[in-house]
């Protein structure tokens, strides 16, 4: 195991193996030393050290607020480090903007798509830097030079259509084909998996391969550790804003690399998720949602689907295959135009999350920061909204009622943020998710909707998220999960209903649940 | 938990401290360029000032600010307040007119109908006005600016319709009570914006109304997703922006005993607009302060006072006017403000230097 570092230098010689030294130096494209950078109440990262070579695909692996995001941040201008430096080819840089960072050659696609909706695709890929012709943008060329762009990534579309016609995966890939197609020196990929399924993965691992022959240095941000095994070179993990230490991939295994991350006897973590899943055997029968021949033309093709009090039922399927749109209707964001709903046994008709709310539903979207958190209210505004939304205008809990609130909330979540008048745009990822999960914990819910809760957060709260999924269902809540990681799926759900071209193609439960099953039964394998 | 309070107490000063600030430097000039600028007089027992005159005349736009404000907050904006006024300056002037008739040998004026009849009637048509609003954006999805052109435009025909395209004056003297009567002291009007200043207050700071609009403001999408009923929400914004263009309009046409379609409350929305902002609200919605707006509205009717006072020529008030605006608006810049700020804290600039 290895220890702390020590200085500088010496330390990145040691850790990558410090043969040839002359060989090591003129290898470096990107090294940053001592970089500190400090939000009001959080210490985001302090004296971190990184080094990223030529022809190298580099992971920076942490749990939330580990620093990750700032330091990459900091490296393409987003942010300004208080102290230390930072060097691209052996010459000090300082990126004031993300602008000046591209000029540099260090292009950056970041965990939240950062590109706009309502521009073409084209448009998004060459914005702020079309190419000119005559005085006027050379619109030809645009279209031409995307298309050329997106085909690099195997990916065909009609480059003049608007970006929010299509899906997630697809808009990922344009912002990395923006990424690419600015001659970029250091690629950096902050989550880009997160959204993508298998094929769409492999692709990307493709086109990422091919880069780092060129003499492209990558720098690879991802919750994904197979991935990290799968395509990185080395590792550098952070830890609270501290380096952890930087290591060689194949030097070191997947349970070090955790215990590294987490900072904590792993052998107790695993054992936490285990012992709660041994008590999950009895589900008690009462159904509380029950959906007969429920669909939405065009979105998704009728189905039935029943929710019993006291279990988690999961939702498999890759992306766009309808496991969204289900929970988008159950939970009345989308109204069905076909089937009958009950809950509680009882006839209602839902119009409206309103109405789903008021009868004991909660939800937590897949598209945390556009349709979750409310990033310019504070920590405790955004967790008593659910509640004070059911609550009503006129019943408004007092202050001191949305301290206790809130203060429960952080405690029983352990969410970490310096107050709770903090902004929620200004914690972490995962501290969003819980912030999120606390709003719908406060209102009590007896269904909880749970879209990718796991998505782009860090081992750790992964573990504390689904634990908690497990004790809902102890206490006889139902859980509806949805989740891309099928090794997530298969711990939580006690029934799995599989999804594929919009249909809901079968149901699995108790022992038929594993991995094999479920890929099968997506792929059309099963009896 | 009572540090928690103070926090939050501390950081609604903070918000409060630049407008307010404005306000004292544009004082504090008039003390020093306009001859007797703070003197207030007592005359049959009303006061009577430069100060006084501000606040008296501030009331039809500390109205529409407070409205405006709301419908701000909730990421929209009402450019049709200054029609509605004159919707219902031309109600209330038809309705009460002005009859002479003889009563016990003495002539009199009495109104066409009863006084509170014709208030009530005026506010109202106000609020269906901004119900009207409220459809078109919250209802139909209209965007807020198209959708209050409508009324902007539409709305001073509709005036003029009811007054039959006359300026219609106005006998009845006890409605002229409400713009230029006196009360302990202070025109009347003072008090009518306090009273309704406090029950906005109420609403947004005692019930949900507050944290439900700052978060349909922040993230509409988000709101929705978390049951909050937006569409209603937002209705009730555009309705209190009637509501409160109406009672300046009810205001306006007391104090000049008449309602002119034509020209009452003419710019008047955007004044309102540089009251909000002004008073440290985002045109982008969310977090708003309603007690900022009143503070800008009270700067913009102190600039145009003492731009009157200090005989700036008439072609170019309007000039003047713009750029001390603009300086106001850069004070209150986020850019200024953070520069204030670092200069604040000169060590971390240092070390960083020192490093680099």
């Amino acid at each position: 195991m290895p220890g702390a570092p020590d200085h500088g230098m010496a330390f990145f010689l040691t850790r990558s193996g410090g043969v040839n030294k002359a060989m090591e130096a003129e290898n470096v494209l990107v090294r940053m030393v001592g970089i500190c950078k400090e939000f009001p109440g959080v210490k985001a990262l302090s004296n971190v050290d990184f080094e990223l070579r030529r022809s190298e695909i580099h992971a920076v692996c942490g749990e939330n607020g580990a620093g990750k995001s700032t330091l990459i941040k900091v490296l393409t201008g987003v942010e300004h480090n208080e102290t230390g430096d930072i060097y691209l080819d052996g010459s000090p840089i300082r990126p004031k903007t993300p602008m000046d960072a591209q000029d540099l050659g260090i292009s950056t696609v970041y965990q939240e798509i950062n590109l706009c909706p309502n521009l073409s695709v084209a448009e998004n890929i060459f914005i702020g830097r079309e190419p000119m012709k005559m005085g006027k943008i050379d619109w030809n060329e645009v279209n031409k030079r995307s298309a050329l762009a997106l085909a690099r990534l195997n990916i065909k579309l009609d480059v003049t259509g608007r970006l929010d016609e299509y899906s997630v995966a697809i808009q990922q890939m344009v912002a990395i084909a923006r990424a690419l197609d600015i001659s970029a020196k250091v690629l950096i990929l902050d989550e880009p998996t997160s959204s993508l399924d298998k094929n769409e993965v492999a692709n990307l691992f493709r086109v990422m391969r091919k880069l780092k022959e060129q003499g492209m240095g990558i720098v690879f941000i991802t919750h994904f550790l197979e991935q990290v095994y799968e395509i990185t070179d080395r590792i550098t993990v952070l830890r609270n804003g501290l380096l952890v230490g930087q290591f060689e991939t194949a030097k070191l295994d997947r349970l070090q690399l955790i215990a590294q991350m987490i900072g904590k006897d792993l052998a107790e973590f695993e054992k936490a998720i285990k012992q709660d899943t041994g008590d999950q055997a009895k589900v008690q029968e009462t159904i509380f949602f029950q959906g007969k021949e429920v669909g939405r033309h065009g979105t998704i093709n009728p189905f039935d689907i029943e929710i019993k009090k006291g279990e988690v039922m999961g939702l498999a399927g890759l992306l766009g295959s309808g496991r969204t749109e289900t929970a988008r209707i159950i939970f009345g964001i989308d109204k069905a135009d076909s089937g009958e709903v009950f809950i509680d046994n009882q006839k209602v008709k839902i119009n409206s999350p309103e109405d789903t709310i008021r009868r004991g539903m909660g939800f937590c979207p897949e598209n945390r920061k556009i349709e979750g958190i409310i990033a310019n209210l504070t920590v405790r505004e955004n967790i008593v909204l659910g509640l004070q939304g059911k609550l009503g205008l006129w019943k408004f809990l007092s202050m001191k009622q949305q301290l206790e609130i809130t203060n429960k909330y952080i405690k029983i979540l352990n969410i970490a943020t310096p107050s709770t008048e903090q902004l929620v745009g200004n914690l972490s990822g995962g501290n969003q998710q819980k912030v999120l999960l606390a709003r719908w914990l406060a209102t009590n819910p007896e269904l909880l909707i749970l879209d990718e809760p796991t998505r782009g957060i860090d081992v750790g709260a992964k573990a504390e998220v689904q634990k908690l999924v497990l004790e809902l269902a102890k206490e006889g809540k139902a859980v509806l999960f949805i989740s891309s990681e099928l090794d997530e799926m298969v711990r939580c759900c006690d029934r799995m209903a599989v999804y594929r071209d919009k249909t809901k193609i079968g149901e699995l439960q108790g022992d038929e649940i594993t991995e094999m099953k479920v890929m099968q039964t997506i792929a059309g394998e099963a009896g | 938990m009572e540090d928690k309070n103070k926090l939050k107490k501390r950081l609604i000063d903070y918000q409060m401290f630049w407008p307010l600030f404005a306000l004292t430097v544009l004082l504090a000039f008039n003390f020093f360029f306009i001859k007797d600028f703070f003197a207030i007089e007592i005359i049959d027992g009303h006061l009577y000032g430069s100060l006084i005159d501000i606040l008296n005349r501030a009331t039809p736009l500390m109205f529409m600010a407070i409205g405006m404000t709301l419908v701000i907050a909730t990421g929209g904006i009402d450019i049709s307040v200054g029609s509605v006024l004159a919707i219902s300056g031309a109600v209330v002037s038809i309705m009460i007119g002005g009859d002479m008739v003889f009563l016990n040998g003495e002539q009199q004026y009495v109104s066409h109908y009863p006084i509170v009849l014709a208030l009530l009637a005026a506010i109202a048509v106000s609020v269906v006005c901004g119900i009207w609003n409220g459809l078109l954006v919250a209802k139909l999805g209209i965007q807020a600016m198209v959708a209050s052109l409508i009324l902007l435009v539409a709305g001073r025909g509709i005036a003029q319709l009811i007054t039959d395209g006359n300026v219609v004056t106005i006998y009845y003297k006890p409605f002229f009570y409400i713009g230029s009567g006196f009360l302990l002291g202070l025109p009347f009007s003072i008090f009518l914006v306090a009273a309704f200043l406090v029950l906005i207050l109420w609403l947004v700071k005692k019930t949900a109304f507050g944290l439900f609009v700052e978060a349909i403001g922040s993230n509409v999408v988000s709101s929705r997703f978390t049951g909050l009923n937006v569409q209603r929400m937002v209705w009730a914004c555009y309705a209190i922006s009637g509501l409160c263009a109406g009672i300046a309009g009810l205001i306006v046409a007391s104090e000049v005993k008449s309602a002119d379609s034509n020209s009452a409350g003419m710019f008047i929305e955007l004044d309102a607009i540089l009251a909000v902002v002004l008073g440290g609200n985002s045109m982008a919605g969310g977090r708003f302060l309603v007690m900022g707006s009143v503070i800008g509205a009270l700067i913009v009717q102190a600039l145009t006072t003492t731009i009157y006072a200090i005989g700036v020529p008439p072609e170019v008030t309007m000039v003047v006017k713009a750029l001390v605006v603009v300086a106001i608006y850069l004070i209150q810049s986020q850019a200024v403000k953070s520069k204030v700020k670092t200069q604040a804290t000169p060590p971390t600039l240092k070390s960083k230097e020192a490093q680099a």
